[in-house]
């Protein structure tokens, strides 16, 4: 079906249905209040898309509104469609979609307690980010009349956990504060004997109210901000940003930029996949292969060091491409560090798949179907290893298709199949930055651009190591930041990580959790 | 017995020395560290174990103190090790710019940790907030919250860094 056809088919009895903006890779469609569920369904079927993000924006200003925003992805035209409806402000509220789209659950909880708009018929409305043990109810951060007092706000109220019951059903509860060096989340086990029965992970825990720190900021300081909010990603937050920003105000990088954010996102990747596969070595007492993954991520983050002055690629991206160029020298140190860390890196796959009792710990353990990841609207690495062929560097290649990519696919969904990503994406990228590496060929120095903000509004996307970075920005009239909002893949897998333990015995919680290592601060924002 | 033996003359050596532009020295580490444990044996009796908590940081500065551990640095054979409860802690490293959810949990933390004790915070944000400064939703900083005694500023502060900050601290510790 054409694009045409498609847009032809959500208009057939919705006549009010309007496409309010487009751009080549973006479709933003106007419909009505009732039309919105239908609307949304329909896209989530004929994209075979689940919810990528879902939010809400405070116009009551300007239009006396709220505007609510449901996002679809779709491979096949290469495009983000936006389904966007008013709720007017005397009526806050709104019909639930997630009994049709379950991966709208958790966007729908997330606006009732930013925004205070009720989600009509979603069973599960609990707070996600503010606790109620310290935040009082009723108080909505993300709108605009929100006011910060000094007075005392505290909370009285208690989450309520769901109760599994029966006989021999013991609970245990861990966290927030956890035994190694890692971010806190709380997680309760129900057990019965041995097997995992359920997990409810409850986050938040770091929730530093960073999409209202967003609004009213300047491009560069909003900039220096995005690097803040989920270390191990840092590039990837902050070429989101800058994406969206260029989109809006119409900058287009250079090829040189852009190959070189390719670049640099690539090392990013290979330096947290190899952490990874060293934590799962570590999580079965494999210490071995751990220490030599150790010992290849500080070769790559000194490799950063060297090309960018920070060993997480901060404070290298600026609206237009990059601060600083590679020189030849160190395009040079690039090529030959990359060698050994090649060749320390196939010494470790070589130990690790040669185990036999490492492949006994991590083949089969902690699956996630893939009817289970569809439905949770599971994206990224984990999607990848359950059989979902999504990667965003596919969808969207970089201009002119510089390189040919190879994406990673498994089909199992255990540990050994997310293990088996890794390795595949760490060695095809050591084979992009090769060919990233030929292809810069000026040296200019820096790319800053000039320019002047305009109002408007975009998404800048990134397959970042985990999966899609998703940041939508409204610029207002005099250029600061009306709205900002972050999706981290994170966000969507969570609760991937809950069904998958499931029927797995409690001691190899560790094993499967560091196999989707998902981040507590880029969840929680 | 006999297959180790066998094993490890096949093998060889296959410790090696890590070598590359942009990584710290192993001299420079040796050195340091060497100060660090003769400082930690004598004032401490052997050992220093820290208990780490994240406050609401981006994960960086975890990054960054993991390292630490690694065979590079390797803080443990200077006597410095980061354990899984407070109870055996003699120091509190905190990170982040303390979120509200997590300021009961970090004072519990600190509680149960037994006296004599000190907090280290780590990370421009746990100093003051940094770009948290103005939330909604945090301290800013850890000092509003617990006593702090040692700060290590950066973002994050490189392994090499946070050793030399633990060495100057610890040189004035009586």
């Amino acid at each position: 079906m054409d694009y045409g056809r498609l847009i032809e088919e959500i208009r057939k009895g919705h006549d009010s249905i309007e496409i309010i903006a487009e751009r080549e890779d973006e479709v933003y469609l106007d419909v009505d209040r009732e039309d919105f569920g239908k609307v949304c369904l329909l896209l989530h079927k004929r994209l075979h898309s689940p919810v990528m993000t879902y939010f809400a924006s405070d116009e009551r200003k300007d239009s006396k509104v709220f505007l609510l925003y449901c996002v679809f992805l779709s491979t096949e035209y290469k495009k983000w469609f936006f389904v966007v409806m008013k709720i007017p402000e005397d009526e806050p509220r709104f019909n639930s979609i997630a009994k049709e789209i379950y991966s709208a659950s958790l966007f729908e909880r997330e606006i009732k307690e930013m925004y205070g708009l009720e989600p009509v018929g979603n069973p599960d409305v609990r707070r996600l980010r503010l606790h109620d043990e310290v935040w009082p109810a009723e108080c909505y951060p993300l709108r605009k009349d929100f006011k910060l007092t000094k007075t005392d706000r505290t909370g009285k109220g208690e989450f309520h956990f769901k109760k599994i019951e029966g006989e021999g059903v013991f609970e245990v509860p861990v966290g927030p504060v956890h035994a190694g060096i890692i971010g806190p989340g709380h997680f309760r086990f129900s057990a019965a004997g041995e097997p995992i029965i359920n997990l409810e992970i409850r986050l938040g825990w770091t929730h530093r109210g960073v999409e209202k720190l967003f609004e009213g900021k300047s491009i560069p300081e909003a900039l220096n901000l995005s690097e803040c909010i989920c270390g191990d990603a840092a590039f990837s937050y902050s070429t989101a940003f800058c994406k969206a920003i260029e989109k809006i105000i119409g900058v287009n990088p250079v090829q040189e930029a852009s190959v070189l954010r390719a670049m640099l996102l690539e090392l990013e990747r290979m330096s947290n996949h190899v952490a990874d596969i060293g934590g799962i070595a570590l999580d079965v007492g494999f210490t071995f292969p751990a220490n030599l993954a150790a010992i290849i991520k500080e070769n790559i983050l000194a490799v950063n060091k060297n090309l960018t002055g920070s060993r997480y690629l901060k404070n290298m991206n600026c609206i237009g491409g990059l601060k600083k160029d590679l020189n030849s020298d160190d395009k040079a140190m690039l090529l030959v560090s990359l060698k050994s860390i090649e060749k320390d890196f196939s010494e470790l796959e070589g130990i690790l798949m040669s185990s036999i009792s490492f492949m006994d710990r991590v083949d089969t353990a902690g699956i996630l179907r893939k009817k289970t990841a569809e439905d949770l609207g599971i994206v990224g690495l984990a999607a990848r290893a359950s059989g979902i062929p999504l990667d965003l560097r596919k969808v969207f290649p970089e201009k002119d298709d510089v390189v040919r990519f190879q994406a990673a696919k498994e089909e199992k969904g255990d540990v050994l199949a997310r293990l088996k990503i890794r390795l595949f994406e760490f060695k095809e990228s050591v084979r992009l930055i090769r060919e990233f590496s030929c292809k810069i060929k000026s040296e200019k120095g820096d790319y800053t651009a000039d320019f002047t903000p305009k109002e408007g509004f975009a998404l800048g996307y990134v397959e970042s190591w985990r999966g899609p970075v998703l940041f939508w920005i409204k610029l207002n009239s005099h250029g600061l930041i009306e709205r900002c909002k972050i999706t981290d893949p994170s966000f969507h897998n969570w609760q991937g990580l809950s069904f998958a333990v499931l029927g797995n015995i409690i001691p190899d919680f560790p094993l499967c959790n560091k196999s989707f290592d998902l981040t507590y601060s880029g969840n929680d924002l | 017995m006999l297959s180790i033996f066998k094993n490890s003359i096949i093998k060889g050596r296959v410790t090696r020395v890590q070598k590359q532009e942009g990584l710290i020295l192993p001299e420079d580490v040796e050195n340091i560290g060497n100060e660090l444990k003769s400082l930690i044996h004598n004032k401490f009796s052997r050992s220093l174990h820290i208990r780490e908590v994240d406050t609401g940081s981006c994960g960086a500065c975890e990054s960054e103190i993991i390292a630490c551990s690694n065979p590079i640095y390797d803080i443990q054979r200077f006597g410095v090790d980061f354990v899984a409860s407070p109870r055996h802690a003699d120091a509190l490293l905190v990170t982040g710019p303390v979120s509200k959810n997590m300021t009961i949990a970090l004072k519990k933390t600190y509680g149960a940790m037994p006296n004599p004790k000190f907090v280290i915070s780590l990370g421009n944000c746990a100093a003051d907030g940094w770009v948290f400064k103005d939330s909604y939703y945090t301290e800013g900083g850890v000092s509003n919250v617990l006593p702090v005694h040692l700060h290590i500023p950066g973002c994050p502060p490189e392994p090499f860094l946070i050793i030399k900050y633990l060495l100057a601290f610890l040189k004035q510790v009586k």
